[in-house]
């Protein structure tokens, strides 16, 4: 299965994959780091394993960056 | 306004540029920019700003300007070191361009007290140090609908985007609601290389001067992000999400919530 993740194409060996597959794919450290979206659309962190990925589809992780002042 | 021949010299690497001329410079000397946080984004930022003419930039931040803030926070310099942060950048920014008026704001932005505060400006640029003050300005100003940018750096990456109230995502869209306490680290924590701050908060003062030129595209339903490292720049596109519970069509968020602020080591 092929999924674009952050705008590059993945194969996925797993019948099933899900949100939480990616992000464990990709060295996420922790779910609560990102904010994700497939095919762009805002995905709740409580659906991270229950949001199940088709061929084709697109995932953007992005992190939470709160940095600027101190 | 009738600039006097002092000020067309100043400005004429801007009045040169077709997109600006005169009539840019006039709407940059008219506009009114808030800048949030000065210290790592707020320092570029305010020095660029004043610099381009921006007539009225207001500062906020509550902080005194520490030792280790000046690896990056380039509008203090070592003598400021126990000084406000405020009125170190003033003295810099009205030292760069005295056509400038600053208002400086020695103070926390809370939940009680932003809307007042920005309401006074035009565009708001977000240069703060913690998600409860990110998510704080990013409300505030959906609420009194004035667009601003939204800036974060953390070790060598960093991550804007330019928000239109009520036209292009906010920042809410796309990060739902503050991480929990203690899940990302922060740049006194985690570290962050000081040039970074640099990029960003130059690129947040082109989205606002852009912003008042009228020209361009701005980072609207967008999210720039970098890595120093590779230097690799990628922009995400966003789109407004109508189940966003501040902007979207059903809101849950309608007063402002002062999120549990997390310690803050700075040493």
């Amino acid at each position: 299965m092929q999924i674009t993740v952050n705008g590059e194409a993945k194969d996925f060996a797993e019948d099933q994959v899900n949100v939480s597959l990616v992000l464990a794919h990709q060295k996420v450290e922790s779910p609560d780091m990102v904010a994700v979206q497939v095919n762009g659309a805002f995905v709740d962190k409580g659906e991270f394993d229950s949001r199940v990925l088709q061929d084709g589809d697109s995932v953007e992780f992005l992190y939470f960056m709160g940095g600027g002042a101190v | 306004m009738n600039y006097s021949a002092e000020q067309l010299e100043r400005y004429s690497r801007h009045i040169i540029l077709q997109e600006v001329g005169v009539e840019g410079q006039e709407k940059i000397g008219a506009a009114r920019v808030l800048i949030v946080g000065a210290g790592g984004l707020g320092s570029p930022a305010a020095l660029y700003l004043a610099a381009a003419g921006v007539g009225t930039i207001g500062i906020v931040d509550g902080d005194v300007v520490d030792l280790s803030n000046l690896q990056r926070q380039i509008a203090h310099y070592t003598k400021d070191v126990g000084r406000e942060k405020v009125l170190s950048a003033e003295e810099k920014m009205v030292a760069i361009n005295p056509d400038v008026k600053v208002q400086t704001h020695r103070m926390l932005l809370k939940a009680a007290n932003i809307r007042e505060v920005i309401r006074d400006y035009d565009f708001v640029l977000d240069g703060t140090d913690n998600f409860p003050t990110k998510f704080l300005v990013n409300d505030a100003c959906v609420m009194e609908n004035i667009p601003f940018s939204h800036g974060g750096i953390l070790r060598f990456d960093g991550q804007t985007m330019t928000v239109l109230p009520g036209r292009s995502s906010c920042y809410r869209c796309t990060f739902r609601q503050p991480p929990p306490p203690d899940a990302v680290p922060t740049c006194s924590q985690a570290g962050v290389l000081g040039a970074i701050a640099g990029m960003l908060g130059t690129i947040q003062a082109a989205e606002t001067l852009k912003y008042f030129i009228g020209t361009g595209e701005l980072l609207t339903d967008t999210l720039l992000s970098f890595n120093a490292l590779n230097m690799t720049f990628r922009r995400v596109p966003l789109r407004r999400q109508d189940s966003c519970p501040l902007c979207g069509s059903k809101p849950t968020i309608t007063e402002l919530v002062d999120y549990e602020q997390t310690a803050c080591v700075i040493k």
